[in-house]
């Protein structure tokens, strides 16, 4: 997902990094759900992002181990 | 009639569920902050009334998202819940919700399901859910699950009765079992449960994921979890996020089916607006300072008027016990040892007490989050997360509530480093040093106009401080090896008004875990110290008088002048004072006299008492009045060189040295306490009376 935009809503398709997703998954972030982009941190690290109503932060390299659709 | 068995009931939940304002909302003062046996996390246990029979003891686990914990804090959830023989094993578990976000709620409920747990499910913050349009069909939530459901408001304490009432009757475990096992584990799973004769599938299961973390398993048990996961392929974490996938299929259906009319997402925005200001590239850090600035103000200007009523009460007191209790050195250790030990530890509790309100009304508005986020990319440059901020902030008071602070950092390395250069930032035991020495080195000129120069150097030594710890911290960052990744998932809450019932408790617990944890420690020492400075071999009160009678015959002293010659004379001849003389030679590069030496030594267990310490040494009694000493100290001659003895270079040597050196013994018991061995604190020391002595050396010999 590392090339979304601010504002931009994506579907979640899976992982790339098996250690993270379980820590992801936990907190919401299943494949086939919605994720938006809402925006960065002013050092463009880490990111803020809202899935299943929760809106958390997450740094980048968290973020780009989720493969998305769109 | 005989008074029933205490029920055991556990506060479960994710953070901000509004765990901690349930707790407070059914124990109110009747809590007590204490530690879990072996491991250094807060234990929040107190006592409920359910009614006039019936008490049941609360115990409020840290917050979590699931079982599996990311942690230190949260280890011990399932190390409780997964252990029928934990002295904490609840009858009970209330798992507190947040209606707005049940779908994240209950994945842990379901946990609890399948292991059996009796469980009740309290929804709260049901007046936000009912305000952003959202309602739910409670009695099929309640049947869906067999678990019952209470409604309440944690803030408000509306439901709080209902929920006591459904605690009293009898609970039982739901029949339910939402996690259903995998075909190929269920072979291991039941040999576990059959070895370990436990009651459910689930259990044993835990028992495979978690080996490491349960630590009332043996090693010899652990082996055999282990060898049986190998032999049957068990793979952790492959497993664990089926499990989860799986659990929010259910809650999807679940959800489904009770959720009748779904939240419309626009109560929220309030809340992005204000993140679109306080996350801002400019007025995000320019609030973020505006804030820390406001901080300060209010430790170091507010503070100083409690302060000083409590230091002038104890010197009071000290005075009238010393008068009234007969003379001998029992009496002399009760007014001059035991009090103004307990008076040097009380004297902290205003700045601590403030600190801790300030953060936490930033953590209970969720402003605290967007701290960690603006700050988390400049700190990991450093080997530091974004959560190591609070920690540091909190270093500005006081190193010891501090480090108990950094328990949050889910990263070890990063928990580590935080900790190791939390005691570079300025505490307030400092400022005293800091504000007597600057006074008499530094002229009161003003640069430009408006500077105050005294004020630019007093700040120079925070900066300095702070810079210390930073690059300190950069340097572990290649030192320390680690295979742990770190993470920053962090929920951002939504901004809400504090809950000001919260903010109080949190100050009492901080204060009482400042006064009871560093106190003693504080207390012992400075005890000892006073020894050291009272008694040496052969000397003797009265000796002590008839010589300096003689000495000083021809100066024509009044009474109290001569009292101040003879502690001055029992000083540099008690132990403390040889210990100084000894150490003469290794401080005089820093251009340090034996002195200097002495106040260095009872600095150890508190800095402050450098001020004290020079007051006896220099006769001028227990005046701590800050012209008095500046007077007295500028008219000091180096018997070497004949001009005076605090020139700027030592003066500023001596500054660079209470900077940078760990001179607290309770930081360091602390340290231990948190990093589980002496060899973190044993570092810390060395690294830091190093880093101190050398800089203190830099700064005497290019300025002398």
């Amino acid at each position: 997902m590392a090339e979304m935009v601010p504002g931009e809503t994506a579907v979640i398709s899976g992982f790339s990094d098996d250690e993270i997703s379980v820590k992801l998954l936990e907190m919401g972030f299943l494949p086939g759900t919605a994720i938006r982009f809402n925006f960065t941190a002013p050092l463009g690290d880490p990111v803020c992002v809202s899935v299943s109503g929760l809106d958390l932060s997450l740094r980048i390299s968290e973020a780009s181990s989720i493969t998305i659709l769109n | 009639m005989v008074e029933k068995r205490l029920i055991r009931i556990a506060l479960a939940g994710k953070p901000n569920s509004g765990k901690s304002s349930l707790f407070n909302q059914l124990t109110g003062l009747n809590q007590k902050i204490g530690n879990f046996p072996g491991v250094t996390v807060d234990k929040r246990t107190g006592i409920c009334n359910l009614d006039d029979h019936q008490r049941a003891e609360i115990i409020d686990l840290p917050g979590i998202y699931s079982l599996y914990p990311r942690t230190l804090d949260e280890k011990i959830v399932a190390e409780i819940l997964a252990d029928k023989n934990n002295r904490h094993y609840p009858d009970v578990v209330v798992l507190v919700a947040d209606a707005t976000n049940l779908n994240n709620c209950l994945l842990l409920l379901t946990q609890l399901i399948d292991l059996k747990l009796p469980t009740i499910l309290a929804l709260n913050m049901m007046d936000q859910a009912a305000k952003s349009g959202q309602s739910i069909d409670i009695l099929e939530l309640a049947a869906s699950l067999d678990v019952p459901v209470v409604m309440i408001n944690a803030r408000s304490g509306q439901g709080v009765i209902e929920l006591k009432e459904t605690l009293r009757e009898a609970h039982r475990p739901s029949t339910k079992t939402i996690f259903q096992l995998d075909k190929e584990i269920r072979k291991v799973v039941t040999t576990i449960k059959e070895r370990f004769q436990l009651s459910t599938d689930y259990e044993a299961y835990q028992f495979l994921q978690q080996t490491e973390n349960l630590v009332f398993l043996t090693e010899e048990e652990r082996n055999y979890i282990r060898e049986e996961a190998k032999a049957n392929e068990f793979f952790p974490h492959k497993y664990q996020g089926a499990e989860t996938v799986m659990r929010y299929g259910f809650i999807q259906d679940l959800l489904n089916k009770v959720i009748l009319k779904t939240s419309d997402p626009e109560w929220k925005k309030f809340s992005y607006r204000i993140d679109k200001v306080l996350t801002h590239k400019v007025w995000g850090y320019l609030i973020f300072f505006a804030v820390l600035f406001l901080i300060f103000q209010s430790i170091f200007a507010w503070a100083q008027i409690p302060m000083d009523f409590i230091d002038q009460s104890f010197t009071l007191l000290s005075n009238m016990v010393d008068e009234n209790l007969p003379d001998g050195p029992l009496f002399d250790l009760i007014s001059q040892g035991v009090i103004p030990g307990i008076g040097g530890i009380i004297i902290f509790v205003p700045q601590i007490a403030i600190l801790f309100a300030c953060i936490s009304i930033l953590e209970e508005s969720g402003y605290m989050a967007r701290v960690v986020f603006l700050m988390d990319k400049i700190m990991r440059k450093f080997g530091l997360s974004g959560k190591s901020v609070v920690p540091l902030i909190s270093g500005l008071a006081c190193a010891i509530p501090a480090i108990m602070a950094t328990r949050t950092i889910d990263n070890w390395k990063e928990r580590l480093i935080t900790i190791f250069v939390t005691p570079f930032m300025s505490c307030s035991a400092r400022l005293p040093v800091f504000t007597i020495l600057v006074a008499l080195i530094i002229p009161e000129n003003k640069i430009f106009g408006f500077f105050n120069f005294q004020g630019l150097v007093l700040m120079g030594l925070y900066i300095l401080g702070f810079l210390a710890a930073l690059l300190s911290a950069m340097a572990l960052k290649l030192l320390i090896k680690t295979s742990e990744r770190s993470y920053l998932i962090m929920e951002l809450p939504t901004y809400r008004r504090p809950r000001w019932a919260n903010v109080g408790y949190t100050i009492l617990e901080k204060t009482k875990a400042f006064v009871f944890e560093a106190g003693k420690i504080i207390l012992a020492i400075s005890i000892i110290l006073w020894v050291l400075a009272s008694y040496g071999p052969g000397l003797n009160m009265n000796e002590a008088r008839l010589r300096v009678q003689t000495e000083v015959a021809s100066e024509n002293l009044t009474e109290d002048q001569i009292q101040d010659r003879v502690a001055a004379y029992k000083l540099e001849h008690s132990y403390a004072g040889i210990i100084g003389k000894s150490i003469e030679p290794i401080i005089k590069p820093l251009g340090y006299d034996w002195k200097i030496g002495i106040a260095l030594i009872t600095s150890f267990a508190a800095r402050e008492v450098f001020v004290g310490t020079v007051a006896t040494i220099y006769s001028l009694g227990s005046s701590e009045d800050q012209v008095t000493i500046k007077t007295r100290l500028k008219s000091e001659i180096n018997p070497e060189t004949g001009g005076p003895r605090y020139t700027p270079a030592v003066g500023l040597s001596l500054l660079v040295f209470y900077t940078l050196a760990m001179q607290c013994m309770s930081t360091l018991a602390i340290v231990k306490r948190e990093t589980k061995g002496w060899k973190w604190p044993a570092l810390q020391l060395a690294y830091m009376t190093a880093l101190a002595y050398l800089s203190a050396f830099m700064v005497y010999q290019i300025l002398a």
